[in-house]
């Protein structure tokens, strides 16, 4: 039976009746003989099945032609609609209050993002400012460190200043003129000092350096030292030169002890040494 | 036979394919396709009663096609394209289920 290729014999029924298209024709009608002969006849005939097939292409006229290719094209228009429908969103289908409501929800959605949006900025520009404060400070803490150092004696310092020459034996240079000449360019706005012996290397001077009187000079921080002495110091040199030459003062003392005091300012003086007796026995960080 | 091979050659080529609707077609296709169906119905009906006609159904089929997309076409024009296709859509609905139990009934003598 399904051998058979659609093709029939005019149909008389549908030949004067042409509005009744095939589809429409009632299952009534009276099918005719010769149908029922052609598809008797139909697979009887050629005997072997290339010659079937070559009868077949044979019988395969325009018409059908045409049904072919309609009907892939109904198979291939099927296909594109199940498509076309499975990657739908199906907004087109859906209901008034569906689409009110898909929409009110993508609307909250827009505002939380929004909301997060801002959120994120703010921690974002918090970060960046709290970065910047954080550099500002390591930059202060720095800057206070070198300070620091410098008046702890722990670091090198330069600068416009003078340096002052002590000359004399230990009965015209003695512990005291040292002590009160350092005590006089603090007081002066010194605020860097270092102190050379005769032959010795360079001491800083610092708030707990001391001056005692010792065999064969003066014992400086521990470490006996003979003169003449060198003072570098960095500060006002006017300052300092006039606080050392007051009446009474310390060039005047070392004078009348047959000593000599020299002072050269310099606009730069390098204080090299460092201050190392740390030696903390009781006092600790308090923070 | 022919036509049954022409239809899974159609529908392998989509696959293969996997076109995309086209816009302005996407409202037309879907009743062509039902119209479609609608005529390869009734041939399967009239080839089952013995009054299959090859141009009839050439001719059919294609009006079929073109009609319930002029109709859906005019619908649209006239703002009732929704209610026009539902229409078509049902009359064709109607149509195939009729030829569908012709066809049951040649097929299960039921």
């Amino acid at each position: 039976m399904s051998a058979t290729p659609p093709r029939t014999p005019p149909d008389p029924t549908a030949a004067q009746d042409p509005d009744r298209a095939s589809p429409d024709a009632t299952p009534d009608a009276p099918a005719p003989a010769a149908a029922r002969s052609a598809d008797a006849a139909g697979p009887a005939a050629p005997a072997t099945l290339p010659a079937r097939i070559g009868a077949r292409l044979r019988r395969l006229s325009a018409a059908g032609a045409a049904i072919a290719v309609l009907l892939a094209l109904l198979g291939f228009g099927l296909v594109a609609q199940f498509r076309s429908v499975a990657t739908d969103q199906s907004l087109d289908t859906a209901r008034e209050d569906d689409l009110v409501r898909i929409l009110s929800d993508l609307e909250a959605r827009e505002q939380r993002l929004n909301t997060d949006i801002r959120r994120l900025e703010d921690s974002e520009r918090q970060l960046g400012s709290g970065a910047q404060r954080r550099e500002a400070a390591i930059a202060d803490a720095a800057r206070r460190a070198d300070a620091l150092g410098i008046l702890a004696g722990t670091l090198p310092a330069e600068g416009p200043g003078m340096r002052v020459r002590l000359v004399g034996n230990a009965d015209q240079v003695h512990a005291r003129t040292l002590l009160d000449t350092v005590q006089e360019l603090r007081n002066s706005g010194a605020e860097v000092m270092q102190l050379t012996g005769s032959g010795a290397d360079p001491m800083r001077i610092v708030a707990s350096s001391y001056f005692v009187a010792a065999e064969g000079g003066v014992r400086v921080d521990g470490k006996v030292v003979a003169g003449p002495y060198t003072i570098d110091v960095i500060g006002d040199a006017t300052i300092m030169k006039s606080a050392l030459t007051i009446p009474g003062g310390v060039v005047e003392t070392v004078a009348d002890d047959g000593g000599s005091v020299t002072m050269e300012p310099a606009a730069v003086v390098k204080v090299t040494a460092r201050y190392t007796g740390f030696n903390l026995q009781y006092a600790r960080p308090a923070s | 036979m022919i036509p049954v091979i022409a239809m899974v050659v159609g529908v392998a080529l989509g696959l293969i394919i996997n076109p995309t609707v086209p816009i302005y077609l996407q409202p037309y296709l879907p009743i062509a396709v039902v119209a479609a169906l609608d005529a390869v119905f009734g041939a399967i009906r009239a080839r089952l009663d013995g009054i299959f006609d090859d141009k009839q159904f050439v001719v059919s089929f294609i009006s079929n096609v073109l009609v319930a997309a002029l109709i859906v076409y005019l619908g649209d024009q006239l703002g009732v394209g929704g209610q026009l296709s539902t229409g078509v859509v049902v009359v064709l609905g109607v149509r195939i289920f009729g030829n569908v139990a012709a066809i049951r009934r040649h097929l299960f003598r039921a």
